[in-house]
């Protein structure tokens, strides 16, 4: 078995101060780390003899308008079969460069869920082989998963927000 | 004997001959095609009858069921991921149940754990039953389609039974259960372990060991254990190359620790492996129903958690809490809290992982559906590269790709 305390000094003792912010919520291990580091860490926990974090569950982005400098959120789920254990990494952006380097080279999986990361985000994978729409239609002009973009018409009237959802 | 001198006009010269132009055909495959169940493009390259490259379009029903959820309240999500996998819509209904359970540590009593355990685990056989039909459809056996169709007809009059409804399901209420099962129910899933088993070995008779149906399938569509953990496979797809990766196995929820299964897997990752996998997983779904329904404890089938199930109807009209609760909770005033979790459950296909962020508000502020068939759907032209179109029409087949779940 491991536990998240373990997993959590190895990586500090290997990344030092590029991982930070560690929680466990619902027992799942969570760590921000730096766009530059996302690939090391990644191939840090993949190729780790104990820990064989093999397996890549999920990529998936986050908008927080409000926190300047930090606007975009990239959260990775990886999972251990060996051993059970599954972490959550986190990476923020900042709207202005929204950059990060592509997981492809590590997990083929990585490739659509980077594509639908980009569809609806807008979050550029450097070095992904075909970032490109994959479910909305390649000639949409705006990413509509941000929060700018609400789903009601805002001109509307008779949906009020305090009655209809958010 | 002479030598024969080719005369000069005998022999095409180099610039006369007629340039060679290697040109590889391009097929779609869908949107629309009845080989693909479901509505999805496949663009292949083909080199006669052997497919060079392919590559795929999706998104042709995406709903935004994402940004749709950050609208809802809490209560009003179950509709939309009934419309992921609609061959299996129990399991995502009740898996999403336990995602808001998990995050707001709420408490389900055995019974409904146990209700829970019996409809998803006849959801399974509903999906798998469909997959290897059809994958005999597409090698050319229609009947026993037809015959296991009756059978799925069964269990969706017991999901009618349960919730009322039977392809969108909207099954289960955050808490529990929203009705006991009901004796006509208990006698359905009774009655459909008795009948299932004959059906389902005739199934296996016409199939199993059909000469052409081990021809068509066996080393068709292959898959390495290496790279199907690479693409992200789970299921039956992975299981069918050789990982023994369950999550009802690995992380138990609802009391699936209390129950006795095998996992099957395969050995060569093939459309044959891949369906000898549903095959017996449809065996083991059954094994547990009966366990289920034969230990089905006492007791209520929801929790004790009036902020979040909605109370008996007659309470609401007599009791003045039942009604602040009432009120509370169809206009979605929830108490959540902010934090986020991320629960899996064995689907149709695969793990089903709902990723929940909340800022503490009415709805979702981030909701993420982990669809299996999105992300091993990707792994279909390496797949099916060097096969012929009627290979790879079963190897699609095989993964049974259901379009609501790719698409979202």
């Amino acid at each position: 078995m491991l536990t998240n305390q373990e997993v959590a000094e190895g990586l500090l003792e290997k990344f030092g101060d590029q991982v930070f912010d560690f929680e466990e919520p619902y027992g799942l291990l969570t760590l921000s780390t730096t766009r530059e580091e996302i690939i090391p860490l990644m191939e840090f926990l993949k190729d780790h003899k104990h820990y064989q974090v093999i397996f890549l569950t999920d990529i998936t982005g986050v908008q927080f308008p409000d926190n300047a400098g930090k606007e975009y959120m990239v959260v990775y789920h990886m999972h251990s079969f060996v051993h059970n254990f599954r972490i959550r990494i986190k990476v923020s952006l900042s709207a202005a460069d929204i950059h990060i380097p592509t997981a492809t080279g590590l997990f083929a999986s990585a490739n659509w869920m980077e594509r639908e990361t980009y569809d609806f985000f807008g979050i550029l994978f450097d070095g992904h082989p075909n970032l490109k729409r994959i479910l909305n239609i390649e000639e949409m002009d705006y990413f509509p998963m941000r929060k700018e973009y609400p789903m009601e018409d805002a001109t509307r009237e008779d949906k009020i927000d305090a009655l209809f959802g958010r | 004997m002479a030598d024969i001198e080719l005369l000069p006009h005998n022999v095409p010269s180099q610039s006369e001959l007629p340039e060679l132009v290697e040109e590889l055909t391009t097929l779609n495959l869908g949107p629309t095609h009845p080989a693909t169940h479901g509505i999805f493009q496949n663009i292949l390259k083909m080199d006669g009858e052997k497919i060079v490259s392919g590559e795929q379009t999706i998104g042709y029903i995406h709903r935004a069921f994402e940004k749709i959820a950050e609208r809802r309240p809490f209560y009003q999500i179950t509709t939309l991921t009934d419309r992921m996998n609609y061959c299996s819509s129990p399991i995502n209904n009740l898996g999403w149940h336990m995602t808001m359970e998990k995050f707001l540590g709420v408490e389900v009593p055995k019974r409904a754990q146990y209700i829970r355990v019996l409809m998803m685990e006849l959801a399974r056989i509903t999906d798998h039953i469909i997959c290897n039909s059809i994958l005999g459809v597409d090698t050319g056996a229609f009947t026993g389609f037809l015959y296991v169709m009756q059978k799925r007809e069964e269990v969706y009059e017991i999901y009618e039974e349960v919730c009322g409804a039977r392809l969108t399901t909207n099954m289960g209420r955050l808490g529990g259960m929203e009705r006991d099962l009901s004796s006509t129910a208990i006698r359905k899933i009774k009655e459909f372990i008795k009948s299932f088993p004959p059906v389902l070995r005739e199934l296996e008779k016409l199939l199993n060991r059909n000469r052409i149906f081990m021809d068509r399938t066996i080393n068709v569509g292959p898959i390495s254990a290496e790279r199907a953990l690479s693409y992200g496979f789970t299921g039956p797809n992975l299981r069918a190359a050789g990982i023994d990766y369950d999550v009802r196995v690995m992380n138990p929820y609802s009391s699936y620790e209390d129950f006795e299964f095998d996992v099957p897997i395969g050995q060569n990752g093939d459309t044959y492996d891949r369906y000898m996998v549903r095959n017996e997983e449809m065996w083991q779904s059954l094994r547990i129903v009966e366990q289920a329904i034969n230990n089905l404890p006492e007791g209520p089938y929801y929790a004790d958690a009036p902020e979040y199930y909605l109370p008996p109807k007659d309470e609401v009209y007599r009791n003045m809490e039942a009604l602040i609760y009432h009120f509370k909770i169809v206009m979605g005033e929830i108490d959540a809290p902010a934090g986020e979790v991320y629960h899996a459950v064995e689907g149709g296909n695969g793990e089903l992982g709902f990723y929940l962020i909340s800022d503490g508000g009415r709805a979702p502020y981030r909701l993420h559906f982990r669809r299996p068939s999105f992300i091993y759907y990707q792994a279909y032209p390496e797949m099916c590269k060097g096969s012929s179109l009627s290979d790879a029409i079963l190897t699609m087949s095989s993964l049974n790709v259901i379009a609501g779940e790719l698409d979202a």
